[in-house]
């Protein structure tokens, strides 16, 4: 199934790809630097789709080229390095491991600008972007504690960075509102993109008492576990519904189309500078999937917890927040914690027995 | 009816020579076909492949930084299948040889270390190569364990090594937990050689290693002795060589050269020990070995022409919108025809048509 699908986006690539190729040079050249198959269905699949959405709009102004499966390793900056050679302006790199080639690249060609997905390293030619995708797993928490039978969550992780590390916190803190003693049963995968560990890991934890699977990796193999065990679980990056019809609540989705119609408009215009981007629910980066397979008045409250996430009433990291060890962290950004310790966060909540790897 | 492949009483030189060619050249024309298929232009297609990447100084430098790492690797594994001893495992041996030469980079980082942190380095990495890829050796000569899969299972054991390197002990302390060591001193990176660009000194070395190989192969006595136990075993034991030194010999050369190559891209492209440093070099190294029919010249050449589908096949994708599998189906089709034309160099086709005698189902 999972290959068809391929295929048919593959082709569907190649005859599109026919229809912008042929028309005029002087259009808008931007580039995509994928680390997946376009054909993830997870991460990659919805930078693409931004992509397209971006053609969509823009389309007869701008034409696109994409390297996908581009390995984080030393072939990254080469593929880079081709794109900003082939006459690509605007240059988006989406995998957090092409940091420091897309920084040495942006060096080399101080006149085209790169955009690179989740980092940290910034200059003249070169913004970082990301998404609040905590806002979504505070949602989760919520729907997970409520319909948990056992009060024992389980979380797929990919690597502990403080991403991922925020992610995991958020739910808890979302699913504490609901149920003060509710249990988190967390395995490290160690990769952003292995359907078959990933299932292992889903089924590792349905054994060890979870009933509600959530995941920060990318692929649908863990929904399609839960599916097979009769358990609930989310969606991550993308719409998995297919995956799990009965199955999943809901997907925190990324949904990077406003954001690169934006920055290629600012492109054309002119106006692109170099900025930090980090856009949640309000600047619709992040999107829910419909909630499904849940009671009415647990969807109502997930809707009610998205609108006040999405106006600004609610913070997922709401002060006071009490640490792993019972301290209480610092209040630095007054009502709540303020973006840097959120995005540089390394510890756990209180409640999460786990403990950080490497840590 | 039966098709069955008989051995050829003679073969022929001249077809032995050529038959590489042939390979490249059904390729090609197979290659047009899917490209027709595609709907693309199989003239310019098999240009942007070919043609173009050989055109500019760019490309040629990406063309042999992507071939250093391959042509040492496979230059080592020659060595070993020349000998009939079946190094699977080189990928392992060149994750060893990269974390064994960052440790001293790690250590001397923030240092005013000298200019002796690289040379020290790839002499680390060497030897962690060698003593890692001796691991299947000893246990193959001692204990009859079959070295290709020792050899294939310790690529595992290396890349969680590496794995846990960098998200535990040598994790870059400001780098927010990303698996990734901090970017190595200038002291500890393999120089570049032209301005701007990335050819780096590891181009030069992997020539060196190329030239060394092939004297010693051609003008010495353990580059004969090599040869014989592979192709001749029984004559070699006659000869009073002893194979399973030659076999030490062989996976501590071909280990050191693996992790060599392993270093150079960590201290060179990368510039830093991350997961995922090699995307495949140690077993696509295998293929450049036999595509390069065993031979330090013919390795060297497969090496830059494999990395020449690398680079064009990107280009490709860029400049025709031509998807990544396109080239993968091209790598795979290129190694089919290479080993069939090499098969019926050997062996011919032969029809066999039902003999009675086997005929019954008594039995």
């Amino acid at each position: 199934m999972k290959k068809i699908l391929i295929a048919a986006t593959a082709a569907m690539l190649v005859t599109g790809a026919g229809l912008f190729g042929a028309s005029a040079a002087d259009k808008l050249k931007v580039g995509f630097i994928y680390i997946g198959p376009v054909g993830d269905l997870g991460w990659t699949y919805q930078h693409d789709l931004g992509r397209l959405a971006m053609l969509k709009e823009l389309g007869d102004k701008v034409e696109t080229t994409f390297l996908e499966n581009v390995s984080e390793g030393p072939d990254s900056e080469r593929s880079i390095e081709q794109l900003a050679r082939a006459g690509n302006k605007l240059i988006f790199t989406t995998s957090f491991g092409y940091m420091e080639p897309t920084l040495k690249v942006a060096k080399k060609y101080p006149n085209v600008h790169f955009e690179h997905a989740t980092g940290y390293k910034r200059d003249k030619n070169m913004s970082t972007y990301s998404g609040r995708f905590y806002e979504g797993r505070y949602i989760q928490g919520i729907i997970a504690a409520k319909m948990s039978k056992s009060g024992v969550l389980g979380y797929i992780a990919s690597f502990p960075i403080p991403e991922v590390i925020s992610g995991i916190n958020a739910t808890m803190l979302g699913a504490q509102t609901i149920n003060p003693n509710i249990k988190v049963k967390i395995i490290w995968a160690n990769t952003w993109f292995d359907p078959g560990k990933e299932a292992d890991a889903a089924k590792a934890l349905i054994d060890q008492g979870a009933d509600i699977i959530m995941q920060h990796t990318d692929s649908p193999a863990a929904m399609q576990v839960a599916a097979e065990r009769g358990k609930l679980a989310f969606g991550q990056d993308s719409e998995m519904i297919k995956f799990g019809p009965k199955a999943q609540l809901t997907s925190t989705m990324n949904n990077w189309g406003p954001y690169y119609i934006e920055r290629v408009k600012a492109e054309l215009n002119g106006t692109w500078k170099s900025e930090d981007f980090w856009g949640g629910l309000k600047s619709k980066i992040v999107v829910m999937a419909p909630y499904t397979n849940m009671p009415d008045d647990v969807k109502k409250l997930a809707m009610e917890t998205e609108a006040a996430i999405t106006e600004g009433k609610l913070q997922p990291f709401k002060c006071p927040i009490v640490g792993q060890d019972g301290k209480e962290v610092e209040c630095k950004g007054g009502t709540h914690l303020d973006d840097g310790q959120v995005l540089g966060m390394n510890f756990y909540v209180k409640g999460i027995d786990e403990k950080i790897p490497g840590k | 009816m039966q098709l069955v492949l008989e051995k050829r009483a003679e073969r022929s030189n001249t077809i032995a020579l050529i038959s590489p060619l042939i390979a490249i050249g059904l390729t090609l024309v197979t290659m047009s076909i899917l490209f027709a298929i595609l709907g693309k232009n199989p003239i310019s297609a098999l240009g942007v492949y070919f043609i173009d990447p050989l055109t500019d100084s760019y490309s040629l430098q990406e063309i042999a930084v992507k071939a250093t790492p391959l042509v040492m690797i496979a230059i080592g594994l020659s060595l070993c299948y020349l000998a009939n001893a079946w190094n699977i495992g080189a990928e392992g041996q060149f994750l060893v040889g990269a974390v064994a030469g960052s440790w001293l980079a790690v250590k001397t980082q923030g240092t005013d270390a000298g200019p002796w942190v690289l040379p020290a380095m790839m002499l680390l990495a060497a030897i962690g190569g060698a003593l890692y890829a001796l691991i299947p050796a000893i246990c193959k000569v001692r204990f009859g364990a079959s070295e290709i899969l020792t050899s294939l299972m310790l690529v595992y054991v290396a890349d969680l090594l590496l794995d846990y390197l960098v998200r535990g002990p040598w994790r870059d302390p400001k780098g927010f937990n990303f698996p990734t060591t901090a970017e190595f001193d200038p002291v500890a990176a393999v120089p570049v050689l032209i301005e701007g660009g990335r050819l780096h000194l590891g181009g030069v070395i992997a020539l060196v290693v190329v030239a060394a190989v092939a004297v010693l192969l051609g003008k010495t006595i353990k580059g004969f002795e090599i040869r014989v136990v592979g192709a001749a075993p029984r004559a070699a034991r006659f000869g009073g060589f002893n194979s399973n030194q030659l076999i030490l010999l062989t996976f501590a050369i071909s280990g050191a050269l693996a992790g060599l190559a392993g270093i150079i891209e960590v201290a060179g492209p990368v510039g830093h020990l991350q997961p995922g440093i090699s995307p495949g070099y140690g077993f696509t190294a295998i293929i450049v070995a036999f595509l390069g029919r065993l031979n330090p010249v013919g390795i060297l050449i497969a090496g830059l022409f494999l990395a020449l589908t690398f680079i064009g096949g990107e280009q490709a994708q860029i400049a025709m919108k031509i998807p990544l599998d396109v080239t993968k189906v091209f790598q795979g089709i290129l190694l089919f025809y290479v080993l069939a034309c090499d098969s019926l160099i050997l062996y011919r086709f032969k029809l066999i048509f039902a003999s009675p005698k086997v005929s019954s189902g008594a039995h």
